[in-house]
């Protein structure tokens, strides 16, 4: 019998192997931010270990830093605190630390395929669940918890029990004016946010292999949001397009010898997934949430749920609970929903091709009078070509504000926050309760969606704008 | 990790069923960023309480800790198992313990001594009897003894192995280094670096 992508790359990376225990996985890559390593370096240093390997391992800045005045000291003490002990860490065991204000500094996830340490067929872990947009390059990459961050610190390894697979295929082509954004949310609305749990999602089918590698991994950023460990997506030609000639990508013959290695990296015709969802993607539409979980979306054009409407009535309860935080009424249309903040930017949507689609619509635009509208690249890079091509001019000629990079609203760590009840549309991954700012009230919606919304100021698509 | 064989100390009677991960920590204790130092977190809240057992001078120096049923539900926090042991608990005693609590302490090196809740009773009333009552707890011999008392104990054979072996782990892993180090050498030469 064939193999997936996924028992491809794990089989390829098992060190050790016994009946009954779980494999001993080799990590090709290890990802550090600030938030979830200083307990993993101090257990380090009161074993007296050494990190096994830090030339494969990276550490960057991204939850806690200020997007503003990023010269001066880090006001808040907890934030400071964790981003002074991540640098001595650093310092101390010798592993690459990209720090604020250096030019590789960034969300870590946007930092490790920009610099082109993302490759297909390896093994990436970060203690920091959205480490499997990683696998929008064909990686079998997930989030661990601190002690596993320890564990691979000093080993370079991981004992684990293999994951089940299943397939999304997504037939078809998507329509003018939907996004991976929508596609994403739409899948998690279809299998719920419980759906994927135990899984590795391999995105296939003709809509997906038509998509860039942003939208990618804007699509396997979120397979976290379906409760999967990864998702994953088979490397072609555009992932090795993208990959090539970045600073961390193989020359000469090593390229030649990846990309050979890389094309085998496919499903087999005869491999048999655990589970697998079709989807036919010329039905989709513009999708955002209106709850408080990823599951909980409807088409941009549809109206605000009842209760009632669910049959599971730990559906009715939680809609309840959503409706009543989010402060709606059932039966809104969505496109009657007024923000008060906007947000671009996160690991899922702060990418270069994120931000040029929202610029588009504002060109020549204004933000609506009484909303925020920030604008938060993903990394210092992405900053520096927006700016290159004159994306920041046209934000804050819109009436947006254009920040440093950094993980800011996403989770609002940092001084970036909604006020209670504050309500935003925000093109990141989590509308929990309280993820922006306690009480505040989040709509998840792709970068267009987004800037359409700012112009508006009611959740709007850019169909919207030309209609009026 | 320090190999763990048999262990005599004094006893802090803990009367209290269902004492969550929250009641061990709390929360707001999470944002250190040590992995040690938490042995004023442990049970922060009922700490307050001048009555609270481990206020009693009488239980200062005990490292086993004997609870009611359920301990450790809740939240998946490490830092339970942190604070106990920082405060300098060795050994859980208790009826019932929830799954990850469990879990953790075993990887931790804490251990928890799964006993009948008649033993949990029997030793609360000697120890509140006499707060300098040794507790010994035997891991080879899987036994709690105390006064004229000996009972047994249940933990799982993998979990005690490694206690008795004082491995975490990493140290476990370490112990494949030899196939760690096969592997690398068979790594791709394109196989990227960060440094
Ligand atoms: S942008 Fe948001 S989801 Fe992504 S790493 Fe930062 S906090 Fe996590």
């Amino acid at each position: 019998m064939g193999k997936t992508l996924a028992e491809k790359v794990w089989d390829a990376h098992v060190v050790r192997s016994a009946p009954g225990e779980p494999d001993l996985l080799y990590i090709d890559l290890h990802l550090v931010h600030e938030v979830t390593s200083p307990q993993a370096f101090d257990g380090l240093r009161t074993a007296g270990r050494p990190v096994r390997r830090p030339d494969l391992t990276l550490a960057t800045e991204d939850h806690n830093v200020p997007t503003i005045d990023i010269d001066k000291p880090i006001a808040d003490p907890v934030s400071r605190a964790q981003v002074e002990a991540l640098r001595r860490n650093a310092a101390e065991f010798g592993v690459p630390i990209h720090s604020l204000g250096s030019a590789e500094q960034g969300i870590v996830h946007v930092v490790g395929p920009q610099l082109g340490l993302t490759q297909p067929g390896m093994t990436i872990v970060c203690g920091d669940s959205h480490t499997s947009t990683h696998g929008a390059f064909g990686a079998l990459a997930f989030g661990i918890g601190t002690s596993e961050v320890e564990h691979v610190l000093a080993t370079q390894t991981l004992p684990l029990k293999p994951f089940r697979t299943m397939a999304i295929t997504v037939d078809g082509q998507l329509p003018p004016g939907v996004t991976a954004k929508d596609l994403i949310l739409t899948v998690i609305a279809r299998i719920g946010t419980g759906g994927g749990q135990g899984y590795v999602l391999e995105y296939r089918g003709e809509a997906i292999r038509a998509l860039s590698m942003e939208a990618r991994m804007t699509i396997c950023n979120m397979s976290i949001e379906a409760g999967a460990r990864a998702g994953m997506i088979a490397p072609d030609e555009t992932t090795f397009a993208y990959i090539e000639g970045r600073p961390k990508a193989p020359s000469g013959q090593d390229w030649a010898d990846a990309v050979a290695y890389w094309r085998t990296l496919v499903t087999d015709d005869d491999a048999v997934f655990d589970a697998e969802v079709v989807i036919d993607a010329s039905e989709l539409t513009p999708f955002v949430t209106w709850g408080t979980n990823p599951g909980q979306g409807v088409p941009l054009a549809g109206r605000v749920p009842a209760p009632e409407d669910f049959t599971d009535p730990v559906d009715q309860e939680a809609a309840r609970k959503a409706l009543a935080y989010m402060g709606l009424t059932p039966g809104t249309p969505m496109r009657e929903v007024a923000v008060d903040t906007v947000f671009l930017g996160s690991c899922t949507n702060g990418r270069i091709e994120d931000l040029r689609a929202a610029a588009d619509i504002l060109r020549g635009r204004r933000v609506a009078d009484g909303v925020r509208m920030l604008v938060v690249p993903g990394s210092v890079r992405v900053r520096l070509a927006a700016m290159a091509e004159g994306l920041d001019r046209v934000f804050v000629e819109a009436g947006a504000q254009w920040r440093e990079a950094g993980c800011s609203m996403c989770l609002g760590m940092n001084p970036d926050t909604l006020a209670p009840q504050e309500r935003s549309a925000s093109t990141s991954n989590r509308n929990f309760e309280g993820r922006q700012g306690p009480g505040g009230r989040t709509h998840l919606v792709s970068p267009q969606v987004a800037a359409a919304t700012a112009v508006r100021g009611r959740l709007s698509s850019p169909a919207d704008l030309d209609a009026a | 990790m320090e190999p763990f064989t048999v262990h005599t100390g004094t006893a802090v009677p803990l009367r209290a069923s269902n004492v969550d991960t929250d009641q061990i920590i709390p929360a707001k204790y999470l944002k250190r960023i040590s992995r040690h130092g938490y042995e004023d977190a442990l049970f922060a809240a009922w700490r307050t309480d001048p009555a609270f057992v481990l206020n009693d001078p009488a239980r200062a120096g005990a490292t086993v800790l004997v609870a009611g049923p359920d301990f450790g539900t809740g939240s998946s926090r490490e830092h339970a198992v942190w604070a106990l042991q920082d405060y300098g608990f060795r050994v859980v005693i208790s009826s019932r313990f929830a799954d990850i609590f469990r879990g953790n302490s075993g990887k931790g090196g804490l251990l928890t001594a799964l006993v009948e809740q008649d033993v949990v009773e029997a030793l609360w009333a000697a120890t509140e009897a006499d707060p300098t009552l040794p507790v010994t707890v035997d891991l080879t011999a899987r036994t709690v003894a105390f006064g004229a008392t000996t009972a047994s104990f249940e933990i799982d054979d993998y979990v005690r192995w490694r206690l008795l072996e004082g491995l975490d782990d990493i140290g476990i892993t370490l112990q494949s280094a030899g196939l760690i180090a096969a592997f690398e050498s068979r790594r791709p030469a394109f196989a990227p670096r960060t440094a």
